[in-house]
């Protein structure tokens, strides 16, 4: 039996690597795959949730039950969508910056 | 008490911490990449210990195999190389990462300390399909529906972003 | 039985002619302008006059109510008019001798350019006045009091254009100012010990109040506070440097402002006081010496002065301290009587001054004057009067008022007397001196010239040589001539006084007491004056017309003596020095260097300079860095969730 919080301590741990990525790295598509990170780990506590109102009689909370799980779907379709555009994005600069690195990308007009 | 349940759910852990701190570490995005895959993995795994067997089979399909290769594409598209050392900001460093530590302990500091230690049971939840779709289409019915026209708007978000612009060729600009 | 006199229509008719004038003039004929200003303050002359026909029809005295202006608690001050005899003496004076200065003005300033603008301050002038006199109350009076000081200001520097004329008013404006300064705490005295400032209700409290023999007390501090404001407005020792100066303005102005009304509205002012005064010794002790002083003091300085204008400024500032020497020794109504006969022979002494110049073309220095009298006879013949009338010779108006002050000084102490016949002697000296520089002997003048030269502003008179003024300006002249010459009668068995004595009645116990001294005595006095003006008239004539060498030859034996009367005891340049200097310094160095550019303006530059300075390190943040907005993110929520973990933890 694993205690709930134990999940917890995991899902933020994710998300603290996730921020920290953002902050360290320099690489743009680093960036963006913390916020990814950042996201599982949300996920993640979603999900532990979801089994821990179900155990625990969420209904008479007023939550209904299982809706993390679909919280992930869709968390997991709003990720695709930002991944998507993006990278879109980040292709778009590179063709007029030539660069990957985010400090060099400072300024709004060239 | 160890459980075969905590083994696993340590075992798993394991991997994602691992590939948290390799993300960090690496300077090439493309085992940055790799890295994020393992995690993604091991998430998967939780899932299942959590019984929630949609959730995890979502995420590999989804987030492992198409968010993730969407990603490795785009690295060697762009032909990413290492990192480069470059100045970046102090307050960052200085500021962000305190910053996110000192939240981060003072949430595991409550959440070790005040939840309370009921404990989840392998497999507890309900997370086959069936249940999965009857709360889609009945409770969360609205917000399918939107999702799928917000996947629409990225489709053709990505098409006119990434594609090249119809006049001459793009000006190299010097930095 | 009351009737309604409308008194308030004397002051209001003037501020109307003034309004008219002064926005309309501009565009108007000078026919337009001249008929204005000459109906309202003529009607006003008229209304007085029948107001003072009907005048013991009504109960005295008499009340007049206008209009609410301020009540406040315990304290009410109210437009409203007060008549006795006293202020019916002072109306009659000043709206007649105003309307006939009207007159004069007309032929003196016709060529003026802003001939519009010299009767709209004229007939603002008239209404100030009449306000100061027709008070009920101080608050009231002061108005008229200020009011004065501004119509005086404006018409002394009525030819702004000329240094010389602006800074006189200015003079004029700030020296009143420092007697205003004493006047009015003066008045906060009164307010905070009688609670009113209303001439009835301050009177009546005063009344039972025993006299302060002790030489101080509550009242002498009022008097003196009073006499304080009395000496800038009236011109005596030590705020007088402003009189000379004015002499800038048109003649007219000279005459109407500064010799026959506004200067002696200190006089009014402390006659009307007169139960404040009698009741401290101490107070009236300093009124006399101070009037004494100051009308020996400026027959002195006018022996040796040149411009006609001036010697009749100094003069004026002589008579007036006769002026205040009689209220100083309690004979009020002499003093008045004074007033009244000095408006008729100093406004006549300035009108015809004011036509000598005209008849020259503007020259002032008499020493290019001299022989004018078979140019300007009748000119010649008014000034003569006037002459005769100030040195106090009978039956000349002079001589009734001059007299009854001395004897009524003699009686409070014989030094008074004595310098006040010294005074009559000198004054009796260089009046005549200025009427024999002025028209006997050789014509020293050029020959007038196109352009009329000084400050009188005549222009195009092409003639070779002096001429007489035009009717408009003569009638003038010959009236109160009429009245310097038979103006004294009503002094004739002590009428005037007693005409008075409702007024000065309460407390005048020094005048009844003084009877005591023989009627001998008082024809001895009389004769010794009258020998003292004659004595005058000689030895100006001796030094004058018969031996004109000598006065060189006196002045050079007194070198030292002459030069310093000659540039009136350096008084002006003791004053810049002393106050005047300091006080530009200070207001330089201090106030605005200091103050102003320092504190006010460098606290305006800092704040501006530091919120830049601030601004610029701030703007740093924005340095469109990604990572630095997200560290700042970070570090935010990090400090967010720590609050509330804290919240939620207590």
């Amino acid at each position: 039996m694993v205690p709930l919080s134990y999940y917890l301590v995991l899902s933020g741990f994710l998300f603290a690597c996730g921020v920290a990525g953002f902050l360290i790295k320099r690489n743009i598509i680093t960036i963006f795959m913390s916020i990814e990170l950042m996201l599982n780990g949300v996920n993640l506590s979603f999900v532990a949730f979801a089994a821990h109102w179900h155990a625990a009689g969420g209904e008479t909370h007023g939550i209904v039950p299982l809706s993390g799980q679909v919280f992930v779907f869709f968390v997991m379709v709003v990720a695709a969508a930002e991944a998507a555009v993006g990278l879109a994005i980040i292709i778009a600069v590179y063709r007029t910056r030539e660069t990957l690195n985010v400090d060099q990308v400072n300024l709004l007009k060239l | 008490m160890l459980s075969i349940h905590l083994i696993l759910f340590l075992a798993f852990g394991a991997v994602c911490v691992a590939g948290a701190v390799n993300l960090l570490a690496q300077t090439h995005p493309i085992n940055s990449a790799l890295s994020l895959i393992a995690v993604m993995a091991a998430l998967a795994g939780e899932y299942l210990l959590l019984g929630a067997e949609f959730v995890a089979a979502v995420q590999v399909i989804v987030y492992a195999g198409a968010i993730m290769v969407l990603f490795v594409f785009t690295i060697m598209l762009l032909n990413a190389g290492e990192e480069e050392r470059t100045k970046g900001s102090r307050v960052a460093v200085s500021f962000g990462i305190p910053g996110m530590l000192l939240g981060s302990i003072l949430v595991g500091w409550v959440v070790l300390r005040h939840s309370g230690t009921e404990a989840v049971v392998a497999g507890a939840l309900p997370g086959d399909p069936k249940v999965i779709g009857q709360l889609l289409f009945h409770e969360f019915l609205l917000p399918f529906e939107i999702t799928s026209v917000l996947i629409l708007i990225a489709i053709m978000g990505a098409v006119v972003l990434a594609s090249k612009p119809p006049t001459a060729p793009a000006r190299k600009v010097v930095d | 039985m009351t009737a309604n006199l409308n008194l308030w229509l004397i002051p209001v008719l003037p501020l109307a002619g003034a309004a008219i004038n002064g926005f309309l003039g501009k565009k108007s004929s000078r026919t337009a302008v001249t008929t204005v200003g000459l109906v309202f303050s003529g009607a006003a002359f008229a209304w007085a006059f029948s107001v003072a026909l009907r005048f013991s029809s009504a109960d005295l005295p008499y009340q007049e109510f206008v209009a609410h202006w301020i009540r406040s608690g315990n304290f009410s001050a109210d437009f409203a008019l007060y008549l006795d005899q006293l202020s019916l003496v002072m109306l009659l004076v000043v709206t007649g001798v105003g309307f006939l200065i009207h007159i004069y003005s007309v032929g003196y300033m016709w060529d003026d350019p802003s001939y519009y603008r010299f009767f709209a301050y004229l007939n603002l002038f008239m209404f100030f006045m009449l306000t100061l006199i027709l008070a009920n109350n101080y608050l009231l009076m002061f108005i008229g009091w200020e009011g004065v000081g501004l119509a005086s200001y404006l018409l002394i520097g009525f030819w702004f254009m000329k240094d010389s004329a602006a800074s006189a008013g200015k003079k004029a404006f700030i020296v009143n100012r420092i007697g205003d300064f004493g006047f009015l705490i003066g008045l906060f005295l009164i307010i905070q010990h009688f609670g009113s400032l209303n001439f009835t209700q301050v009177f009546a409290q005063v009344q039972p109040i025993a006299p302060e023999t002790g030489g101080a007390g509550l009242l002498t501090a009022i008097g003196i506070l009073l006499m304080v404001g009395a000496c800038g407005k009236s011109a005596q020792i030590p705020l007088y440097v402003w009189l000379p100066d004015a002499m800038e303005g048109p003649t007219p102005v000279s005459a109407l402002i500064h010799a026959a009304t506004m200067v002696t509205a200190g006089v009014y002012m402390v006659s009307r006081s007169h139960v404040i005064f009698e009741r401290a010794p101490m107070a009236l002790m300093v009124v006399a010496v101070i009037g004494t002083l100051t009308a020996l003091f400026a027959a002195t300085i006018g022996i040796a002065q040149t411009d006609i204008k001036k010697i009749l400024a100094y003069s004026t500032i002589s008579q007036l301290g006769y002026m205040f020497m009689a209220c100083g020794v309690g004979a009020f109504s002499a003093g008045i009587f004074h007033l009244m006969t000095h408006a008729f022979f100093k406004g006549l002494l300035f009108l015809a001054a004011g036509s000598v110049i005209h008849a020259v073309g503007g020259e002032q220095d008499m020493r290019k004057m001299g022989g004018l009298r078979s140019y300007i006879p009748w000119t010649f013949l008014t000034m003569g009067i006037a002459t005769l009338a100030i040195a106090g010779i009978p039956p000349f108006a002079g001589f009734w008022s001059k007299d009854e002050i001395l004897w009524q000084a003699y009686q409070t102490s014989w030094v008074y007397w004595l310098i006040g016949v010294i005074t009559a002697f000198i004054t009796s000296f260089y009046m005549f001196r200025l009427l024999f520089m002025t028209f006997f002997g050789d014509y020293h003048g050029a020959q007038v010239d196109e352009h009329g030269r000084g400050s009188h502003g005549h222009d195009g008179h092409g003639h070779g040589e002096p001429h007489e003024s035009p009717m408009v300006m003569l009638v003038p002249l010959m009236i109160l001539a009429v009245l310097s010459l038979v103006g004294g009668l009503v002094g004739w068995h002590n009428h005037f006084e007693h005409f008075l004595d409702p007024v000065f009645s309460s407390g005048a116990a020094s005048e009844t007491a003084g009877v005591i001294s023989s009627r001998l005595m008082e024809y001895v006095l009389m004769g010794i004056s009258v020998a003292v003006a004659f004595l005058g008239l000689l030895l100006a004539y001796v030094l004058y017309v018969s031996k004109p060498y000598l006065p060189q030859r006196i002045a050079d034996l007194l070198n030292g003596f002459y030069t310093a009367v000659l540039n009136k005891y350096y008084v002006d340049e003791f004053y810049a020095k002393l106050f005047v200097k300091p006080l530009i310094q200070g207001s330089t160095n201090i106030l605005w260097q200091g103050v102003d550019r320092k504190t006010i303006d460098d606290t305006v530059n800092n704040a501006a300079d530091g919120a830049r300075h601030v601004s610029d390190e701030v703007r740093h943040m924005q340095s469109g860095n990604l990572r630095s907005y997200a560290g700042w993110i970070a570090a935010g929520s990090a400090a967010v969730i720590a609050y509330m973990i804290w919240m939620g933890v207590r």
